[in-house]
Order: structure tokens, then C-alpha cells, then sequence
């Protein structure tokens, strides 16, 4: 645990180091804002809802999520201090768990800013402020879920763009399998129970019910054995890959 | 002496690429061990392997007694060790970046603060300690990775090329830095500057396609070339036919080479026949016979002819 933390530490600071982390929450909070005025009507609908707000979320973490995640292996391969880390008295597991716990630490932040969207409805209205944290929590599994994706293919290159599109990609496809036009389509080419499978690691409907406020332990399971998966795999590829 | 590093039989092999093919090695407390080897030879890959960056194919590395394929954390713990070029955080700071490695190695508060500090003050890095790595130059990166792998005093240091790349007042400062800590741990550098064998090593091993060619002190191994004890003796220009004849005939000779030196001097070259020793016999013959000499001295080749020797065959080297 003092290894992961002490990973974790540096980096958290490592982000900070550059002007590029307050660019990325800039970004992040700026559109989380737009996307829940403008696409989301906030006020059309007249209630005092965050729904709207979290609604985008899931599709803003496709982009914003893997190009926090892209660097952590990539760029200790790049410049050989992946030979520095892994020499060090640590476990591949306790680097892998520190960085991720870093990045999602740093997405946490990132969330964390736009509470004053959550300050805002609570002057206009009496919004559900239960149902809001349990969205919010539910957004901060979808980025967990979404960055082990990311630092595993991070853990499978030397080059940050490939890390980034690879991660893009397959959260996309989780993401995309929730979709009804694309279950429906599914259905159409493929036997049912392949779709409910498929509709059903869909990070998508997971959140959905989240973000109206029910906590279901299936989902909390769903994100925790998915980030435990993903992790699994980037020990496994920062392993088998040492060298290369 | 005790035996800080033993590696069994290692092997690595990436694909169909042989790199180590079975390294035996013991390294004793108090030796400085110089791994030599052409580019490609396996000298990294068997460091790394050692300090369990990489795992062997087959064979394994135990170090003070920890082996490093069952408990590579334990051997990580007794290690020091630089890595090629000495890639550090290039955006932290010199002193948080081995307030870091000091975190991580186990040391706290201001037992921390006291060890990074002591560091930077042994390599030379506090007036650097507040710039980002990524601005230093060459000499002083190549001191963060030293600091680095000698923060927790470790009994085993492993430096893969340490001066690599350094100018020669600071080849020299890490030089004198190895000799200072060489008494008290095992120290595995490798390099390809033969100079720095004779300059620190206590050992040297020769490797080549990934096994031990050679191993032994650098007396040793000058001690493998044909003309080992081979002798020069300088003389005046006009008197070489008659010293060259004089020498030919002492029974130890094989063969005496003119090549004519400055101010009017020819210097003769006197190769031994099966490494007999000449110089006594060259001494006593420019005595008796009173041959006119400037210089008389024994020559018997480089560490370089031996690397070249023992690497690349005998047809190199003649």
C-alpha cells in the first residue's frame, strides 16, 4: 500500500508539472458546462435535475479519459525510466495500482471543479441532491472504468498516439454497445442472447441508472471487476513487454 | 570474502535472438568488476536480468543471498543500479526526484531529507537540486543516476556504462567515486573504454554473443597475448643492424621489427618465442656486447589487443 501511494504522489505531480493538466480540466469543466446548457436544453427542461448534466459525461470521458491515461507507460518506455521504476524494491502491480489510482485521482479533480454546475441548480431549485452525488460517483466509476482501459493499452506501446486511439477505441465500443440503435441493430444480425451480453458490459446503461440515483450493487461489481480486469491485463502487458 | 552477486547460468533469449547464452559469475565483496564486451555482446541484458528488470529464460542470479527469480523485490532492495544512460523523470526536480527513489527505498521524513541531502552533497548535485532534470547537462544527469543508485547505501552496485559519454574530468569524478565505495560492496560496471578497467576494476570479464570469454584481473588477461613479454629497445639509427643481429640470436626471440623513431633513432621490436620472458636476457646482452641504447623497455601490447584478441579471433589481432 506505502509503495502504491508513494507512486501515486509522484504521479499526481507528475500531471501538474505541466501546463497541459490545467488545459485538460479547463476543457473538461468548460464542457461538461456547454454540453448541459446547450445540447442538454437545461433550461428547456425547467427541473431542477442533474440528469442532463451527467447524461454527457460517458461520451466526453471518450476523449478526455484516454489522453490522461496515455502517457503513464508509454512515456516511461519512450524514455527508458520504465527501467529506473521497475528496478526500484516495487511490484509491476503496486506501479500499475499507483498510476492508475493517480489518474483517476486526477479525473476526481477534474470533477470535483464542476460543482458549482451542482451549486447552481440548488439556487434555481430543489434538485434531488442524493440522486446528484450518486451521479457523481457513478461518473467518477465511468472514469476509472474508462482509464484501466487506457493505461492498459498505454502499458502495450512506446507511443502516446497509439495509446490514445487504442484506449478511444475501446471505450468507444463499450461505451456504443448501450446504445438502442445499436442493440437494435445487433439484433438484427445476431442471436439475442449474444446482445444481452454484449448490451450488458455497456458502461452506458450502467451509468444510466446511476445518474438517476439508483445504486445497484450489479453495477458496482460491473465497474469494479472491469477496472480489476483491465489492470490485470496492463500488469500483464508492462510484464511481458519489459524490453521492448 | 564473501560472495555478494552469483549468477547460474543464465541465459535470455528474445525470439529466435540468443542474447545471453549461459553466464556463470561470482562477485565478491571488495571487487570491482568490469564487464566488457563488444556492442550487442549481452552486457546489459545480463545486468538487467540481475537486477531483476528482466526475467532469465533459464538460469537465475541470487544476490546476498536472494534469488532473483523467486524474491526479485528482495534483490531489488540490495541494489543499486543505473541504467543505460541514466534515464531519469525528466520533469521533476534533482531533489524530488531522489526524494522519491528515498520514499521508495523505505527512508521517511527527516531520515529522508538527511539521506537525499547527504547524496546530492557525495556526487556533487546541490547546486542543481532545485532545476528540472530535463535542463541539466550530460555530467550532472549521469550524477542524478548515480545518486540515485546509491541513495540507500546498497552492498551491490550495478552500473551499466557509468562514464559513457562524459568528458575526462568527469570520467575521472565518477572513477574516484567507485574507488571510494569499491571496499565496502560488490560493483558490476560495464563499458567498453578499456582505460577504466585498469583505472578501477579489480576484475575483469570479457563477454562476447552472450558468454564469459575471458575473466580475470587486467594483468591476466594481457598476460594472454602471444607476445606478452615482447621488449623495445631504442637505439641510434646507424647502430640498428648490429643491435638487430645481436638480439636475433638470444634463444627467447622469435622475430625483431625496425621502425625508425624521432632524432635519428630506430627502435627495434623484439617478439619473445611462446611468451619467454626477454628482458633479462635483452639487458644482458646490451651489456655484454655494449650496444648503444636510449630506451629498453617491455612492451607487451594493450588491453585493447586483448579485447580485440579474444572478440573478434586472432586474425585481428596479428
Amino acid at each position: 500500500m506505502r509503495n502504491i501511494w508513494i507512486i501515486a504522489k509522484r504521479e499526481l505531480a507528475a500531471y501538474f508539472a505541466t501546463p497541459v493538466a490545467f488545459v485538460f480540466i479547463a476543457i473538461f469543466v468548460g464542457l461538461t458546462g456547454g454540453f448541459s446548457f446547450y445540447i442538454g436544453r437545461f433550461f428547456d427542461r425547467n427541473q431542477a435535475s442533474m440528469e442532463g448534466f451527467f447524461t454527457y459525461h460517458p461520451w466526453l470521458y471518450l476523449l478526455l479519459v484516454p489522453a490522461v491515461a496515455m502517457r503513464l507507460w508509454a512515456e516511461e518506455r519512450k524514455s527508458g525510466t520504465i527501467e529506473q521504476l521497475l528496478t526500484l524494491p516495487i511490484t509491476t502491480g503496486e506501479a500499475v495500482v499507483g498510476k492508475f489510482l493517480a489518474a483517476w485521482l486526477f479525473c476526481g479533480i477534474a470533477l470535483a471543479l464542476t460543482t458549482p454546475m451542482w451549486l447552481t441548480v440548488n439556487i434555481l431549485g430543489r434538485p434531488d441532491n442524493a440522486a446528484a452525488a450518486v451521479g457523481y460517483f457513478g461518473s467518477f466509476l465511468v472514469a476509472g472504468a474508462f482509464l484501466s482501459v487506457g493505461i492498459c493499452m498505454s502499458a502495450l506501446t512506446r507511443n502516446q498516439i497509439i495509446a490514445f486511439i487504442a484506449g478511444a477505441l475501446v471505450c468507444f465500443i463499450f461505451t456504443m454497445s448501450g446504445l438502442d440503435t445499436v442493440g437494435n441493430f445487433l439484433r438484427g444480425v445476431a442471436p439475442e442472447a449474444l446482445v444481452e451480453t454484449l448490451t450488458s458490459f455497456s458502461f452506458l446503461s450502467r451509468f444510466d441508472s446511476l445518474t438517476r440515483g439508483v445504486i445497484d450493487l450489479r453495477d458496482l461489481v460491473f465497474f469494479a471487476s472491469t477496472m480489476a480486469f483491465w489492470l490485470f491485463a496492463a500488469v500483464i502487458a508492462v510484464d511481458s513487454r519489459k524490453a521492448a | 570474502m564473501t560472495v555478494m552477486v552469483e549468477v547460474e547460468h543464465l541465459t535470455k533469449s528474445f525470439g529466435a535472438l540468443q542474447a545471453v547464452n549461459g553466464i556463470d559469475l561470482a562477485v565478491h565483496k571488495g571487487e570491482v568488476l568490469g564487464f566488457l564486451g563488444p556492442n550487442g555482446a549481452g552486457k546489459t541484458t545480463t545486468m538487467r536480468m540481475i537486477a531483476g528488470f528482466l526475467s532469465p529464460t533459464t538460469g537465475t542470479a541470487r544476490v546476498c543471498g536472494h534469488d532473483v527469480v523467486t524474491d526479485p523485490t528482495a534483490v531489488k532492495k540490495v541494489i543499486g543500479y543505473m541504467p543505460e544512460g541514466s534515464p531519469s523523470y525528466d520533469d521533476m526536480r534533482v531533489g524530488a526526484f531522489l526524494k522519491f527513489i528515498a520514499e521508495v527505498r523505505g527512508f521517511t521524513g527527516a531520515d529522508r531529507d538527511a539521506r537525499v541531502m547527504r547524496v546530492m552533497q557525495r556526487v556533487g548535485l546541490v547546486e542543481v537540486m532545485e532545476k528540472p532534470i530535463e535542463i541539466l547537462s550530460k555530467g550532472y544527469r549521469r550524477r542524478v543516476g548515480l545518486a540515485q543508485a546509491i541513495i540507500h547505501d546498497p552492498p551491490v552496485l550495478i552500473l551499466d556504462e557509468p562514464t559513457d559519454g562524459l568528458d575526462p574530468n568527469q570520467k575521472h569524478q565518477v572513477r574516484t567515486l567507485i574507488h571510494e565505495m569499491a571496499a565496502e560492496k560488490a560493483i558490476i560496471i560495464s563499458t567498453h573504454i578499456l582505460e577504466e578497467v585498469q583505472a578501477v576494476c579489480t576484475r575483469a570479464v570479457i563477454i562476447g554473443q552472450g558468454r564469459v570469454l575471458a575473466d580475470g584481473t587486467a594483468d591476466d588477461l594481457l598476460a594472454r597475448l602471444p607476445d606478452h613479454t615482447a621488449v623495445c629497445v631504442v637505439v641510434p639509427a646507424e647502430a640498428s643492424a648490429s643491435a638487430a643481429a645481436t638480439f636475433r640470436a638470444l634463444p627467447g626471440v622469435a622475430a625483431v621489427f625496425e621502425t625508425p623513431a624521432k632524432g635519428g633513432r630506430t627502435r627495434l621490436r623484439l617478439t619473445p618465442r611462446e611468451k619467454a620472458p626477454l628482458i633479462e636476457a635483452v639487458n644482458a646482452a646490451v651489456k655484454a656486447n655494449a650496444v648503444p641504447v636510449f630506451e629498453v623497455y617491455q612492451d607487451g601490447g594493450t588491453l585493447d589487443d586483448v579485447f580485440r584478441l579474444i572478440t573478434a579471433g586472432p586474425a585481428v589481432a596479428a
